[in-house]
């Protein structure tokens, strides 16, 4: 206890750095579930998918640590846009293979359910395979640096060095740690004003309010459901640019434990509600850190899985409340 | 389409009406005949189906507790509807009382460990399910998950309970020796009774996983029993009516609730059931042996099979665990094949492979009450 | 009663098929239990145990480089004779493990094996081939438990965790000359194992200590654990996969202290994860530098286009010791005796073992790392 008085600051920053992350991967399943009344379990591949384009492009364009910082302003965008694109992309490919064959014989949810977990595991182990996959098609050794070991760590060659910029009561806010909070914040913002603004925005709002009314009124439900799952992929692909940015490797599986505290924090926000993601996100992150300086980091996952069961037992509909529909009523 | 299907039909009876019309004492030796293969399958050793790689009695002794363990989950999942993604953890829980109570803590033997890991693995059933099972059937399966996990974490963190070290030396079940039983050696081509090569009839040792195979074949045998009595009686009807529409069956006067929490604990009890089988054979437990991976491959292998069907899942499990086992020069694959499978299966056959039996009665009334609605879709 | 003919018809005649072939075996002796040495018996295998597919597969595949390397050095010289390999892939899971082991029992031509590669496994399987008379000899399980069980048929090549430990602890303790040590594990049953011993060894002085999880890969709470206790020093009992991510955290938040890792984090995949917060890192390894046995590094690098990595030269070692026997006419029997009593140099060490099947001459080697590359920097006295 004394520990946590003690490195309150330091806890603090890291907490939301990751829950910053959290949030980011959250809005996916807000989405999805504010508009389908599905949880999207693929969702977390899109992350994963997202953080291994932002490595690529990286060792493509050969980043590395002694570039200039209108190289490093560069690489940084380039990884943006690689990981949004491909995180867009897996999410979009997921709702065409795995939802809408689905959608159009009205499955029940669980059985979307089990397609999506079966979805989340090709996927991920596809990533795991890659070698062997490559040897198919003879270009293992063409491939070498992006497909070997694909069972291993993959690391972002460093591009930032994380420094000092401000002294929090004894703990030194690096600029990484800003980069990421800030550029979270900022992007929910940016979300926000799509969602309450734009035309597609009012169309997702509709269809999440009463998909039948939403269709009377000539809202394209297929489109919207597309747009909404492109849009949580983006933002994953963001969260993936920020995670590699902070931790500094991704792997195969490392979508599974994110994706599950990312559920979670969707459901402390309140599930459907955008808000309530980044609220949720940054709640669990700070719970986490304070959690684990209290029991033990050992037990830091376990202090996240019992929060979700506790808020599902006590508060199921989350802090803010859910409904995308009513996320700017 | 559903009128031709019906049509072609109608001459050829399927195979269950088939081997119901056979004379009873017919039946009663095809089954004996059937009982007696099963329980010679480890020593006939026949080509192709054996294993090259691994085992044969071993790889045997794994199928069956799949089965058991889908024989659980089914009641859980397939009977009362709710998706439980965090099952591995009640095995867990059944093999960790046992290795506690007749390794590392107490010794107890291994037949009077087994009864108190299935009550224990029963009671913690009901502690997860009475908060929990009133939460959406979605939530309820990232809930149990979560569930999975805790108890993986805390038999990795607790050394209390052996830490990653695990519990070694956890005795096995009592036997007697009674005679040898030989196997065949088809190495010629043609099967010959190999003297050499003997199990002994009844001795659960070390380096003989026949006879476990053996039990583990009694016990699903007693599972299947109570689970047909079960699943005929006014709670079997109460499950059904409760997956098919709650609300429903909570106006007609179906404690839904009750009833629910009642699966999940049966379900919970049969897992420990598994686990305590597992540990009696293995010896050794450690938190490895219960990844959350085990989790997703029983689901797999009750949906693959066919949610409510016991020989759908029965079938299920076979698939799940044989196949790896069969085509180990494919295992790296297992997982993505299996990814596959759920999302083709949930996809083209949400049903599984052998659908329960209601589900294709009430597919019949709705395609019937469809004609009526609709007329002839080729009309 | 016409479905019943054609199902009652293929019983007959596999009931037919029985009864007319004979019977095999019985109360003669079995053919392969000659033992002794004088008769060549060719055609004959050894094992290799561990996980060759899978999540853990990459330290299995590293052991199978060395064995295949022994192999193709036994059979160059026994061309007339060869062995072969039988690979038996547990992919590192206990539960697959005694069936697998089972098999390798049964194929009465395997005469030894190498492995099983991890400790959980080894405790699964042990108990088969100590029933069975047959040589396991585990190049990478390091567990101090295993050897206290009585199994007559386990040895192993290395040192286990009770060396190693202590030798860190002084490494920490005299050549550091830390004064405010902080040591973390993650868990495992090696490394903390390894953690604990450190821990114990280091006494007082020890600040802090944490634990975390595999497959973790944010530490910013153990991060502000070791930065808030002021540690001059960090040691991490673990893998490498776990120990890059921790270091480059580590460092990335101003630890100015030494890294001291065991030999779970000595391969290649932890420089390049780590790159450059890497350098300065202290790699303790019950394992003979590479340059102590050149020959075997530059056959390694020929066949395989890369350096000998973590067990590569313990599994060779493992192999040789098989081989060797099986060049002297061991059988699966009397190998047991040979292996008991084999006195011979390895490349990674004088391959000797004491009565309970530990290597009896073990030597903890500290290395650096230095520019990008794992240098020896000599023998932990």
């Amino acid at each position: 206890m004394q520990f946590l008085i003690d490195n309150f600051a330091a806890l603090t920053i890291t907490g939301l750095a990751i829950g910053a992350v959290y949030a980011l991967i959250a809005l996916g399943y807000t989405f999805v579930y504010g508009v389908l009344r599905l949880i999207n379990f693929a969702h977390s591949e899109v992350f994963m998918y997202g953080s291994f384009a932002a490595v690529w492009v990286v060792m493509i364009l050969g980043g590395n640590v002694s570039g200039s910082t209108g190289q490093v302003i560069f690489w940084v965008a380039m990884m943006f846009v690689a990981a949004m694109l491909m995180s867009g992309f897996v999410a979009v490919v997921i709702e065409r293979v795995a939802y809408r064959p689905l959608r159009k014989r009205n499955a029940p949810p669980l059985i979307a359910l089990i397609s999506a977990i079966g979805a989340s595991f090709v996927l991920s182990e596809a990533m795991g395979l890659r070698e062997k996959i490559a040897r198919w098609f003879g270009l293992d050794d063409t491939l070498r640096d992006y497909v070997s070991n694909s069972r291993n760590n993959v690391p972002l060659p460093t591009i930032i060095k994380p420094q000092g910029v401000f002294n929090l009561f004894g703990y030194e806010v690096t600029n990484v740690d800003i980069f990421v909070i800030v550029g979270a914040i900022a992007m929910m913002i940016v979300l926000d004003q799509f969602v309450s603004r734009s035309r597609l925005g009012r169309g997702i709002r509709a269809v999440a309010m009463d998909p039948e009314a939403a269709a009377l009124m000539g809202v394209n439900r297929d489109r919207v459901i597309r747009v909404t799952f492109l849009v949580g992929g983006v933002m994953a692909g963001a969260a993936a640019v920020f995670y590699l940015l902070k931790i500094g490797i991704t792997r195969y599986d490392v979508g599974f434990i994110l994706g599950v505290k990312a559920f979670t924090a969707a459901v402390l926000g309140g599930i459907g509600n955008l808000r309530g993601a980044l609220l949720g996100g940054f709640v669990l992150g700070l719970a986490e850190n304070y959690g684990s300086a209290i029991v033990g980091t050992q037990w830091k996952d376990v202090v996240s899985f019992l929060l979700l069961i506790v808020i599902l037992l006590f508060r199921p509909t989350g802090l803010l409340g859910e409904s995308l529909g009513k996320a700017r009523a | 389409m559903s009128t031709s299907t019906a049509q072609t039909r109608k001459p050829r009876l399927d195979f269950k009406d088939r081997v119901a019309g056979l004379p009873k004492p017919v039946k009663i030796v095809l089954w004996a005949l059937f009982a007696v293969f099963l329980f010679a399958l480890p020593l006939l050793n026949i080509p192709f189906i054996t294993t090259e790689d691994s085992d044969f009695g071993g790889v045997l002794f794994t199928v069956a507790t799949y089965v058991l363990v889908a024989l659980g989950l089914n009641i859980v999942v397939g009977y009362a509807g709710l998706l439980d993604l965090g099952y591995v953890g009640f095995y867990a829980i059944g093999a960790y009382v046992v290795g506690v109570l007749s390794s590392a803590h107490a010794s107890l033997p291994w037949l009077v460990a087994v009864p108190i890991a299935i009550v224990v693995a029963m009671i913690s059933g009901v502690i997860l399910g009475a908060p929990t099972l009133r939460v959406r059937g979605d939530y309820l399966a990232i809930v149990t998950l979560g569930f999975g996990e805790i108890v993986r974490l805390t038999l990795v963190n607790s050394q209390w309970l052996g830490g990653a070290r695990g519990i070694t030396d956890i005795p096995r079940p009592p036997g007697i020796e009674l005679f040898e039983v030989p196997s065949l050696d088809w190495s010629n081509g043609t099967p010959v009774v190999d003297l050499d090569n003997t199990t002994t009839f009844l001795k659960f040792g070390i380096g003989d996983f026949v006879p476990y195979y053996w039990l583990a074949l009694v016990i699903i045998v007693l599972v299947l029993v109570f689970d047909i009595l079960v699943k005929n009686s006014r709670v079997g009807r109460a499950w059904e009516a409760t997956r098919e529409d709650e609300d429903a069956a909570e106006l007609m006067g179906v404690p839904t609730f009750r009833f629910k929490l009642l699966a999940f604990s049966l379900g919970a009890a049969i897992g420990g059931l598994s686990g305590a089988l597992f540990a009696g054979k293995a010896g050794f437990i450690s938190p490895d042996s219960f990844q959350l991976l085990l989790s997703i491959l029983f689901i797999a292998a009750v949906v693959v099979g066919g949610a409510g069907n016991r020989v759908g899942v029965i079938l299920g499990a076979i698939v799940v665990s044989y196949f790896p086992e069969r085509f180990r020069e494919f295992a790296d694959f297992r997982v993505l094949v299996f990814g596959l499978a759920l999302m083709v299966l949930a996809i083209f056959r949400p049903q599984g492979i052998l659908p329960p039996g209601r589900t294709r009665r009430v597919k019949r009334a709705d395609e019937r009450e469809q004609v009526l609605e609709e007329g002839l879709p080729d009309a | 009663m016409r479905s019943t003919l054609k199902l009652a018809v293929p019983f007959a005649v596999a009931a037919l098929a029985l009864g007319a072939c004979g019977t095999k075996g019985g109360d003669t002796t079995p053919a392969a239990g000659a033992s002794g040495g004088a008769a060549k018996v060719c055609d004959q295998k050894i094992g290799m145990f561990g996980a060759l597919t899978g999540p853990n597969a990459n330290l299995g595949i590293y052991i199978q480089n060395g064995v295949n390397l022994a192999l193709d050095d036994y059979n160059a010289k026994h061309a007339d004779c060869k062995v072969t390999l039988e690979n038996y892939d547990s992919q590192g899971d206990p539960t697959q493990a005694p069936a697998l082991a089972k098999k390798a029992i049964d194929d009465k031509k395997v005469v030894g094996l190498v492995g099983p590669a991890f400790s959980g496994e080894s405790k699964a399987a042990d108990p088969l081939f100590n029933e069975a008379g047959m040589v396991a000899i585990t190049p990478s399980a390091t567990a101090t438990t295993l050897s206290t069980n009585g199994w007559k048929t386990f040895f192993r090549v290395l040192g286990n965790d009770a060396t190693q430990g202590p030798a860190a602890a002084k490494y920490i303790k005299d050549t550091l000359k830390s004064t405010k040590p902080f040591v973390i594990d993650d868990a495992t049953e090696y490394g903390k194992g390894l953690a604990d011993t450190v821990r114990q060894d280091l006494g007082a002085s020890v600040v802090g200590t944490d634990t975390i999880q595999t497959k973790q890969t944010d530490f910013s709470a153990t991060v502000t654990k070791v930065t808030a206790s002021g540690a001059d020093a960090v040691f991490f009992g673990g893998y490498s996969p776990e120990a890059a991510p921790m270091i480059k955290q580590l460092r990335d938040a101003g630890f100015k202290g030494t890294y001291v890792v065991a030999d779970g984090v000595k391969d290649a995949s932890y420089l390049k994860n780590a790159g450059s917060a890497a350098e300065g890192t202290i790699i303790t390894c019950p394992c003979v530098p590479p340059d102590v046995a050149p020959e075997f590094q530059t056959a390694y690098k020929a066949k395989f286009k890369e350096d000998p990595n973590t067990y590569s030269g313990e599994g060779y070692d493992a192999a040789t010791i098989l081989l060797d026997g099986i060049g002297e006419g061991k059988d699966r029997k009397s190998m047991l005796d040979y292996v008991k009593s084999f006195d011979k140099k390895g490349v990674t060490k004088q391959l000797k073992f004491d009565d309970k099947g530990e290597s009896s001459e073990i030597k903890v080697f500290a290395y650096k790392v230095e520019n990008g590359k794992i240098v020896s920097i000599g023998e932990i006295k």
